[in-house]
């Protein structure tokens, strides 16, 4: 609910120094990815930020979005930020059930209408809005309610950004970003399957330090995050460079820790900060456990020829693909992935169940 | 300087990946020495905005190594200050209360600002000092 002290005010109840203020500041702008001499900037506004309110909705999503954030070893400075903000609604996170809730999220949007900020995970169905509802509410009746008072709307996550997997192919619930229905508000989009977390708490930062959403990309992303691919800072970049793949998971390549592009990863083509914020407490991330990125941050991901296709396989049309292939002198791989194709596309028209050993034969073939 | 690094930059400290990041890195904290020197003017280098291999962190702070000042604060969980090999060089690593890094910085500066007594905790100090007196008065 509406609360007058500052953040700083916050931390000093909590018996935290100003010197602990101060290291606050720093790692905050780490966080922010903005420049380690912001920091007294940062310490200025954030003395004078008032505790915001804010109003969590989740629609269709698998809540992988709030685990990314509350699963984070406390105290970080994650806990720190959502210490400081005040979370009114957040239908994981609240100890109130059943109708309190909807009492909780109207009061909390009257007091604080026009001010508040919307957290949205989760695409909205718009093909029958009754394939996800709340308390007998449709998704998209919810977020239309919930936007007219907001300050500004956070999409946290794929799916609220850009659709996610309900958007996938075939969409089987009509399912649509929040920026397909929202038009007149400023929305900012924190994709990822789920988003770092702290991404998504480096924009809350940057609201409560400046008062507005960040710079932006043309997607809508934070540009602090966002602005460069993962390709361009990846620690396997120079193997890339000197043509030096693995060919396999388990190969000399693999082990040697050459570049996964062959095997599938979407790093040039993914703008994310994972290879440098890195995941759990900066210990690792999918390129350097070995696994090519998939590409969770950028729209229609889960629709890009597939996760352990090359990013340089044509995948659209068979025939193209099988000469592209030939040309490039790829056919055996390229031609096994159409044989492959077309067996699953045949299989989805007879209702066939396919199996990893058909595959393997169509591969062989 | 004096001491010793435990690794040279030809040889990794590890056989991990080598993205040649470290010697960039090396040649920023060379160039603001220079300007701390010659202009009075401080850097600040954020070791998590830059990309590193496994074991490329280690292999820049073992060929900084550790000089003569160590400090050590507890302000929101551990944090440490240390001025490695080359003088007007810290390295500064800010921990949460269950020791898991939050930040790592390079200072090139005569000392790091979070050293410094801050004047608000001075505030608070000379109130607390009279109760301290009158109770042991």
């Amino acid at each position: 609910m509406a609360d007058d002290r500052t953040l700083a005010d916050i931390l000093r109840s909590q018996g935290i120094s100003r010197r602990g203020f101060l290291k606050f500041c720093a790692t905050t702008a780490s966080m922010m990815a903005l420049s380690p001499a912001m920091v007294p900037k940062i310490a200025e506004a954030l003395e004078n930020a008032k505790r915001p309110s804010v109003i969590w909705l989740s629609f269709q999503e698998c809540t992988g979005c709030t685990e990314s954030l509350t699963r984070s070893h406390a105290p970080t400075i994650e806990k720190l930020i959502f210490d400081v903000i005040s979370l009114d609604h957040h239908h994981t996170l609240m100890a109130a059930s059943g109708h309190a809730v909807d009492e909780a999220m109207q009061e909390a949007m009257k007091e604080n209408y026009g001010k508040y900020l919307l957290i949205v995970d989760g695409s909205i169905p718009v093909g029958n809005p009754a394939y996800s509802t709340i308390g007998g509410v449709s998704n998209l009746e919810m977020l239309k309610d919930a936007a007219k008072g907001a300050a500004a709307i956070v999409s946290v996550g794929t799916c609220a950004a850009f659709g996610g997997l309900p958007y996938a192919k075939p969409n089987p619930t009509g399912a649509v970003p929040v920026t397909e229905i929202i038009k007149d508000k400023p929305i900012i989009n924190v994709p990822g399957c789920p988003p770092i977390p702290v991404v998504i708490t480096g924009v809350l930062a940057q609201f409560l330090t400046f008062g507005k959403l960040p710079e932006m990309d043309e997607l809508g992303r934070p540009m602090a995050f966002f602005g460069k691919n993962i390709h361009d800072r990846c620690y396997r970049r120079p193997f890339y460079e000197r043509g030096e793949f693995a060919e396999t998971f388990d190969d000399e390549g693999a082990k040697k820790g050459w570049c996964l592009f062959k095997l599938g990863c979407k790093g040039p083509v993914t703008y994310n900060a994972c290879a440098t914020t890195k995941w759990n407490e900066g210990t690792s991330w999918p390129v350097e456990s070995g696994h090519g990125c998939l590409g969770c941050s950028q729209p229609n991901f889960w629709d890009m020829g597939g996760f352990y296709n090359a990013l340089s396989t044509p995948t659209i049309d068979i025939a193209k693909t099988a000469a592209v292939g030939l040309a490039a002198g790829a056919a055996i791989g390229v031609a096994a992935g159409a044989l492959n194709r077309s067996k699953k596309a045949k299989a989805a028209r007879e209702h066939e169940t396919v199996t990893v050993n058909d595959l393997e034969k169509g591969a062989k073939s | 300087m004096n001491g010793k690094s435990s690794c040279s930059e030809e040889t990794a400290c590890s056989d991990e990946l080598y993205t040649g990041n470290v010697t960039p890195i090396l040649n920023e904290i060379r160039h603001a020495l220079k300007k701390l020197l010659e202009e009075g003017e401080s850097t600040i280098i954020d070791l998590r905005a830059l990309p590193m291999g496994p074991g490329e962190e280690q292999q820049l702070e073992s060929l900084l190594g550790i000089g003569e000042v160590t400090a050590n604060i507890d302000a929101m969980g551990p944090s440490t200050v240390n001025e490695t090999l080359f003088a007007g060089v810290w390295l500064i690593t800010h921990r949460n209360t269950e020791d898991a890094i939050l930040g790592k910085f390079i200072e090139i500066t005569r000392y790091p600002s979070i050293l410094e007594s801050q004047t608000v905790d001075m505030h608070s100090a000379l109130k607390a000092l009279p109760d301290l007196l009158t109770e042991n008065g």
